[in-house]
């Protein structure tokens, strides 16, 4: 039987969001579908192979752009951020309830052998490198490539 | 030979991630008794279980929770 397709979209940056794409994503390759997710955006920030904050790209700008977004560490809340401070609050709750946290569902999308791509234009605009993504990105596309790899998929945007 | 996966303490979507990698690790033939929570995972576990090409033998409430059987 034909492996039922999905292809998420991340463009958002937000923990919450990242928390939810990942957990579509991971319950969705769990449950024999086939996963690609492709990010963009705000979203390449949840790929970053250093977590924290660090100023990558070559121009001021992308630097300063880079190190105020940071990591996956450094997700923000989309309400409640107060700071920074909530989502550390979030995983700790999340923790506490035995729910995967997003280091869990990133890991775990990587066990599952969710395909993750990266968008080339918005790693232009960023100046992010191939280099600066951990390394289980398979590809680095633009969104003609990213149609045809969802040609019969149903394609969800977060 | 035989495992056991407990996933009475796992919420969605672990209680899906965990069975499937462990089932992966199997041998072919080899039998893992997956203990689950009712509700969600007690529906939806047996059934994608078989989704991916493997024999659900046995499901039977087991103390407070429940037992499905499975070989790979």
């Amino acid at each position: 039987m034909e492996k039922e397709k999905y292809s998420i979209i991340v463009f958002s940056g937000e923990f919450d969001k990242a928390v939810a794409a990942f957990t579509i994503a991971t319950g969705a390759a769990a449950t024999n579908r086939e996963v690609t997710m492709f990010f963009t955006f705000w979203g390449l920030n949840i790929l970053k192979k250093k977590h924290g904050r660090s100023a990558v790209g070559r121009g001021f700008l992308a630097k300063f752009f880079n190190l105020l977004m940071g990591g996956r560490k450094n997700l923000p809340l989309s309400r409640f951020n107060f700071g920074g401070i909530s989502p550390r609050l979030m995983t700790g709750m999340m923790r506490k309830h035995n729910v995967a946290t997003l280091q869990e569902l990133i890991e775990s999308a990587h066990l599952l052998g969710i395909k993750l791509i990266a968008c080339e234009m918005a790693m232009n605009i960023l100046e992010i490198e191939r280099e600066d993504l951990v390394d289980q990105v398979q590809e680095v596309i633009g969104v003609s490539t990213f149609l045809d790899y969802s040609q019969d998929a149903k394609i969800l945007f977060i | 030979m035989k495992h056991v996966l407990d996933i009475t303490r796992e919420h969605c979507p672990m209680t899906f991630v965990k069975t499937k990698l462990k089932l992966e690790q199997l041998d072919k033939g080899d039998i893992l008794e997956i203990l689950l929570c009712e509700g969600e995972p007690l529906n939806n576990v047996p059934k994608t279980v078989e989704e991916q090409g493997y024999q659900v033998l046995e499901i039977a409430p087991y103390n407070s929770h429940y037992k499905v059987v499975v070989k790979k």
